[in-house]
């Protein structure tokens, strides 16, 4: 199965090979430069929820919410643990709903039902990815959105979208950026802020932070990057809902 | 294009044959001359192919600092636009000519084999894909991409996604340009045929068939599912507007192009779209555009050529036309001949773009993607892009040299470079 074309490859990147710093002996930092996470739109009934002392989050999203046979080391986990070390007194409830292999339209059509189980403050939809991989129409991908942030406000809670993942091994079998697009013209839309998974990931990936190239079979880069995002998304939503630590009282 | 243009038009080294081929040339073209339009070879159109070329393998690779580049950071359009358009335009010029030597069905018969080469191109390149694939499905298993890594599934079923692709429903990431080109190649004989009899009229039809297209939501369907990334039946604009330009628009558009009114719709135009542009980068600015703006013109749509990028094609194409003129002593300039020479040889520079942007890909992989290494992966390749249409040029000069009359027929679609 391996073509000539490869050995050829090896060769080429064997002379190239002098090039230093693989991202495993940089320095373990995931700064994210401000512009990454600036958002205008605001989240005023987490503001709410933080000044009363209880916030609750539902986490929908796929399966690049979670990390297979860890789930406590995914970004939901690491986002509550994240808020509740700068927000001791805040009392964050969180769960996640995974729907796995789901296109944003099959997902949407469950928020109703979740929204008046889990009666959240804040829902973090997590999507796009299953929709690129099944190249659905992105017009019906930003439709099927749409619709589903107007059920959740409907329902009372404040929204965040999150965008697919930075995968650089895929860039050539997934054509993600048109459904990045549609979510960031969501957003703007209904004046939700929007979480640039996609950009930080990319971000890190260049500053050196992670290689995202990696052919690690382990788990331990997976922890990493979560724990990152867990930890960039907290800081978000705080800044979003103009929450900083002095604010709580 | 024949190379013949070629060689009358850029005078290469070895220049001393030229005079013979170029009178061989212009014998050949002596018929074309009721053509509404008969010309030098238009270098500008290699310059400007060849721009396209080196933009779309940028877009290509992951995105680096010459990302930063390419035209669709500023503006609604990108190098698709003006790769469609050029093509229509060259390939109506040739074989708009070939029809009126050498009739309908041997006109035919030529285009028929460009697309055919272009079928063959296609499917080659995605021979590469599938190995690329083949290899990254089973060396790579990042449990944080588990969710991505369900792409590979389709590799469980190579008779289905081989046929698939063979009938061009399935088509990786990438791989797009060519199928619309084979399908809008196949569609030429139809159009130059129109053109021959009332060029406005085609371009009409054109633009029905574009707005009937929106109108009712026609598309292509794709493997598995969804629909072809670029609609030919919305793309089709591009190239017969290229078309119709070729064989005589051009000239009868030449005193709008010149107005000042139109120059200023132009400038207006770009300065808006490049601060809608600007709002995608830099969010905080998002807010400064009227909510009813947003609504009406988001998504900008590529599937279907939509209305806002079509008008910015129109608007660069303009002002590129209006200060640059056709002789430009820059575009004798040897800096420029690199663009020119990959211009002239679209088919094989654009397959060999694609192939160098799977290796890109490859080697960033393995190496490790750092900004310098992104940046010396584009050059590289924009190098190598560069030398192999040297060569082909080269070699098509020599060959040319010893059987002049043969290839001044015979190279017509050859290097018709239509793609």
């Amino acid at each position: 199965m391996r073509p000539r074309l490869f050995l050829v490859l090896s060769c080429l990147v064997a002379a190239l090979a002098a090039q230093p710093l693989r991202a495993e002996d940089a320095p373990q930092s995931c700064e994210v430069p401000d512009n990454l996470l600036a958002t205008v739109s605001v989240l005023p009934k987490v503001a709410d929820a933080i000044k009363r002392g209880k916030l609750d989050i539902l986490v929908v999203g796929s399966r690049s919410s979670t990390i297979v046979s860890s789930d406590a080391s995914a970004y939901p986990a690491r986002l509550q643990a994240a808020l509740q070390a700068v927000l001791p007194k805040l009392a964050v409830n969180l769960s996640v709903e995974i729907q796995v292999k789901k296109t944003a339209e099959e997902a949407g059509s469950t928020l109703p039902k979740l929204m008046e189980v889990k009666r959240p403050t804040l829902v973090i939809w997590q999507t796009g990815t299953v929709d690129a991989m099944r190249s659905i129409d992105p017009d019906d991908f930003r439709s099927a959105v749409s619709e589903g942030v107007v059920a959740l406000q409907k329902a009372g809670a404040d929204v965040i979208l999150i965008n697919p993942q930075y995968s650089p091994r895929t860039e050539t079998m997934i054509s993600v950026p048109p459904y990045i697009d549609n979510l960031r013209a969501v957003a703007q839309e209904h004046d939700i802020p929007l979480f640039d998974r996609f950009a930080i990931m990319h971000q890190w990936n260049d500053q050196g932070d992670f290689d995202l190239f990696s052919t690690t079979h382990g788990i331990d880069l997976a922890k990493r990057v979560h724990d990152c995002l867990g930890r960039a998304l907290s800081k978000f939503i705080i800044d979003a809902a103009h929450a900083g630590p002095t604010q709580q009282n | 294009m024949t190379s013949i243009d070629q060689v009358a038009g850029t005078a290469p080294a070895g220049a001393v044959d030229a005079p013979a081929v170029a009178t061989a040339a212009r014998g050949a073209r002596a018929p074309a001359i009721s053509l509404p339009v008969i010309g030098e070879r238009e270098l500008r159109l290699d310059l400007f192919r060849g721009l396209a070329l080196w933009l779309i393998f940028i877009d290509h690779l992951p995105p680096s600092l010459l990302t930063w580049f390419t035209i669709r950071n500023y503006g609604f359009s990108d190098a698709t636009e003006i790769f469609i358009f050029i093509s229509g335009y060259t390939a109506a010029f040739v074989y708009g000519r070939a029809m009126l030597e050498s009739g309908f069905v041997v006109s035919t018969a030529r285009i028929l084999r460009r697309a055919w080469q272009i079928y063959v191109a296609h499917v080659f390149l995605f021979t590469i894909f599938l190995a690329e694939i083949s290899y990254v499905a089973n060396s790579f298993e990042n449990p944080l991409y588990t969710e991505e890594m369900g792409i590979m599934d389709f590799l469980k079923q190579p008779d289905v996604t081989i046929f698939q692709a063979l009938i061009l429903r399935f088509r990786p990431v990438n791989m797009d340009v060519l199928p619309l080109y084979i399908v809008l190649m196949l569609s030429l004989p139809g159009i130059l045929a129109l053109m021959r009899w009332k060029p406005d009229v085609t371009l009409m039809l054109s633009v029905l068939l574009y707005a009937v297209t929106w109108r009712y939501d026609l598309y292509f369907s794709a493997y598995p599912n969804g629909y072809w990334t670029f609609n030919p039946l919305a793309w089709q604009l591009l190239f017969v507007f290229g078309a119709w330009c070729a064989l005589g628009g051009a000239r009868r558009m030449s005193q709008i192009i010149a107005s000042r009114v139109t120059l200023w719709i132009c400038v207006v135009y770009l300065a808006a779209a490049f601060y809608v542009t600007l709002t995608w980068y830099v969010p905080a600015m998002s807010h400064m555009l009227p909510k009813r703006l947003e609504l009406w013109m988001y998504p900008i749509d590529k599937t279907d050529l939509d209305v806002l990028r079509f008008a910015h094609f129109l608007a660069l194409a303009a002002i590129t036309v209006r200060f640059l003129p056709r002789d430009w002593p820059g575009l004798k300039s040897p800096w420029l001949k690199p663009l020119i020479l990959c211009g002239q040889h679209s088919l094989e520079i654009f397959c060999l773009g694609v192939f160098l942007a799977f290796a890109g890909h490859f080697i960033l992989a393995e190496v490790g993607g750092g900004a310098a290494m992104h940046a010396l992966v584009s050059l590289c390749g924009i190098i190598i892009m560069s030398a192999v249409a040297w060569l082909i040029s080269w070699y098509k000069h020599v060959a040319d040299k010893s059987a002049p009359r043969k290839a001044a027929v015979g190279n017509a679609d050859m290097a018709g470079g239509s793609l």
